[in-house]
């Protein structure tokens, strides 16, 4: 992985997935390490991200590293026009890899074949997030001891959720049974099914959480959009449809843990937050561990 | 035995060079912008609109003293896909072959999806071709399928 970008979770094997979360362990473990002494890391957010950007400028932190960078465009010269392959280029001079977010889709491949030093694609629009794959593949082996054999159901916006999109691409490696919760304007786009089919496994599609739930052990929540919806009327009809609360899990399964890939607004109720299987405030922290460990990997540390 | 009257060409015979054949009439232009005969300094004749059994109508290329590769020549598949190319010498034709749709398209195709990093900054285009008989365009940038109906071209 020495050097390697990170834009999409594919970029990585299966291998190389393991040995991330592996070394993501470790740092559980010892999270101050001082190896990233004397490297600079840039951290260029050309949209706001206040949890990503926090956990990665976190995570360079507890390694001794230095972050450089701008948390939204309006302070970067983007917004005196320049283009993202001059910005790429002049910021790959100042330093040893290059953390960016940015709303254009493609844009982390594009600076990853344009940069001098690696690239982590910290979300490029609505098309990958693969950080976030890892750490919810981290907190998945971390709660059910293992990747393989599961059920896990992802409920409310499988259409546009492009968290969604990797975790279902990187646990068709796995030999995941899927259990898919969504309105039917909001399901699971086909070029994604593909990686579910490729893989031999199974999918299932519901309408309703309560159908799905006792049949699973991770359930991985999203929110839904009012303005993915192109009839205001089909939101308000389905909106409380895909909204969890307490009294639902009575039936689940004991390992069963909840996750999220936050921020939530209402599609978790509240009630739920001290039930031992919500589980969504320690997801968001092994997003450091794991960011730790992609860090120290790519520069060969 | 009686042989008919060979017919007088409306786009005249070429001595040595490549003629293409079968191109839809309203992809003539395109698929010379794609082969750059826009700028070349060779012999060019072109018709559009003219008879053909199979398909109605059709265009036709010849281009004097000049041969492609079947890469170069393979990038029209995308507007012309029925289209043979044949090629002459001393007024034989030496070869005659089908276009095929190449695994991956350089530069001459747009993606779809407006936010896509190729619409907004001067980034070439890539695609994985991943449906070759309906043409199926996987953007190598934001990882959107654009289809055949919604190709256009740079």
């Amino acid at each position: 992985m020495k050097n390697r970008s990170l834009v999409s979770i594919n970029d990585f094997t299966k291998a190389e997935q393991i040995q991330i979360l592996n070394r993501a362990a470790e740092f559980e473990k010892n999270p101050s390490q001082r190896i990233l002494q004397g490297k600079v890391v840039a951290s260029l957010f050309f949209e706001p991200s206040t949890r990503t950007r926090l956990s990665f400028e976190s995570a360079v932190n507890r390694l001794s590293g230095r972050i450089i960078g701008f948390s939204d465009a309006s302070s970067s010269s983007t917004s005196k026009g320049e283009s993202l392959k001059d910005t790429i280029l002049t910021v790959s001079n100042y330093s040893d890899l290059i953390v960016m977010r940015h709303p254009i889709e493609g844009s982390a491949r594009w600076a990853s074949e344009v940069a001098t030093v690696p690239i982590i694609n910290a979300g490029d629009g609505a098309n990958q997030h693969p950080t976030q794959c890892l750490l919810d593949m981290y907190t998945i082996r971390q709660t059910q001891g293992s990747l393989d054999n599961l059920n896990i159901a992802f409920v409310g916006d499988l259409k546009y959720g492009r968290t969604v999109h990797s975790l279902v691409m990187a646990l068709s490696q796995f030999n995941t049974t899927f259990h898919l919760i969504s309105p039917s304007e909001l399901k699971l786009p086909s070029s994604v099914k593909m990686y579910i089919k490729e893989a031999n496994l199974n999918y299932y599609q519901y309408l309703d959480i309560a159908e799905a739930l006792p049949k699973v052990d991770i359930l991985y929540m999203t929110r839904i959009q009012r303005e993915r919806f192109s009839d205001p009327m089909e939101y308000e009809r389905v909106k409380n449809s895909y909204i969890l609360n307490n009294s639902m899990l009575a039936d689940s399964r004991d390992n069963l843990k909840i996750l999220h890939p936050l921020p939530r607004v209402n599609e978790i109720n509240e009630d739920v937050d001290p039930n031992p299987k919500a589980y969504y405030f320690q997801q968001a922290l092994n997003g450091v561990y794991v960011r730790q460990a992609l860090i120290a990997s790519i520069l060969g540390l | 035995m009686k042989t008919e009257p060979r017919k007088e060409l409306i786009v005249s015979a070429i001595e040595n060079g490549t003629v293409i054949d079968h191109i839809p009439s309203h992809s003539v232009y395109q698929v010379m912008k794609i082969l750059e005969l826009d700028k070349t300094e060779n012999q060019v004749l072109f018709g559009t609109n003219l008879e053909s059994k199979k398909y109605g109508k059709k265009g036709i290329i010849k281009v004097q003293n000049k041969f492609f590769t079947d890469d170069a020549i393979n990038k029209i598949a995308l507007v012309a896909p029925n289209a043979t190319l044949i090629e002459i010498k001393d007024y034989n034709v030496i070869v005659k072959k089908q276009v095929t749709v190449p695994d991956q398209i350089e530069k001459i195709a747009r993606c779809f999806n407006p936010k896509c990093i190729t619409n907004i900054e001067q980034v070439p285009t890539r695609f994985k071709v991943v449906d070759k008989s309906d043409l199926r365009l996987l953007c190598h940038y934001c990882e959107k399928i654009t289809k055949k109906e919604n190709v256009r071209f740079v």
